[in-house]
């Protein structure tokens, strides 16, 4: 099966992304394929390099990083969606003129299109969200 | 822009002003019509609001966004179906709604109606129809 994700909530504050993770990694360990995780609303902060979370807690979003580089996943973060919340790389960066950026390893930031893509191409998409 | 066309379907099923998620579901509608898929909305629950008439956020400092439904027409998108049982819960009726029409190019242009109100056991079914459920 070829799977497409959304992910709509934010790490640690509600559990769509842990669902949407374990989902994910189930599919693959089955041998199914995701085209794409799309980050959407809060669920863009799963996208941030900044979070420091407790030692003995998971870290949800080097989680992501590490099953996106072990399974070369797309995982994208909206850029209007971003934008509000302050989820920035090095083009967000030069075209707002910010003095930094926080993008973790593994996401790109693009647009809507990418979700609506991911509806036509996907066999399933699959909402984690409130 | 695809030889795919499924049906989508936007389930709106929260107040618009209370969190986001009306406002950038409108967003990812208004995206994807540019893609020529067969677009639904539906709105339940507390997602009824979002259509109320008259929609006043002067004293609150929000966007008002309320007149971006009466747009969708121009998009392409047409069907609006909206839950009988979720209006009559909140003592609404369709008249306490904004009137949202769209105009009929294979019909010499006659406006018609965009809000569908349908039973909740109908709407079921509208959704079992689908290919595509983005839920807001």
């Amino acid at each position: 099966m070829k799977f497409a994700i959304q992910v709509n909530e934010g790490p640690y504050q509600h559990q769509a992304t842990d669902s949407a993770y374990q989902f994910a990694k189930a599919a693959l360990d089955a041998g199914h394929e995701i085209m794409r995780v799309f980050f959407y609303h809060d669920g863009v902060n799963n996208g941030t390099n900044l979070t420091t979370p407790p030692q003995d807690d998971r870290n949800i979003v080097n989680r992501w990083s590490e099953l996106g580089k072990a399974h070369d996943l797309d995982m994208v973060v909206c850029v209007a969606a971003a934008q509000r919340r302050g989820i920035v790389d090095e083009g967000e960066m030069q075209r707002n003129g910010k003095d930094a950026q926080n993008i973790a390893d593994g996401f790109r930031i693009s647009g809507l299109g990418q979700l609506i893509e991911a509806g036509i191409q996907s066999e399933r998409l699959m909402v984690f969200g409130d | 822009m695809s030889e795919t066309i499924k049906k989508f379907m936007y389930l709106n099923r929260r107040a618009p002003y209370g969190t986001i998620y009306a406002w950038e579901s409108l967003e990812v509608v208004l995206i994807g019509a540019a893609f020529d898929q067969d677009v639904s909305l539906a709105f339940i629950g507390d997602g009824v609001y979002q259509l109320l008439e008259g929609q006043d956020t002067s004293e609150s400092d929000m966007k008002n966004f309320s007149t971006t439904y009466k747009a969708l027409g121009d998009y392409d998108v047409t069907k609006l179906y909206v839950e009988k049982e979720s209006l009559e819960e909140r003592g609404l009726t369709l008249d306490d709604l904004m009137p949202l029409t769209w105009e009929d190019e294979d019909d010499d242009w006659a406006e018609k109606d965009s809000i569908r109100l349908v039973s909740r056991a109908e709407l079921a079914d509208v959704l079992d129809d689908q290919d595509i459920v983005y839920s807001f």
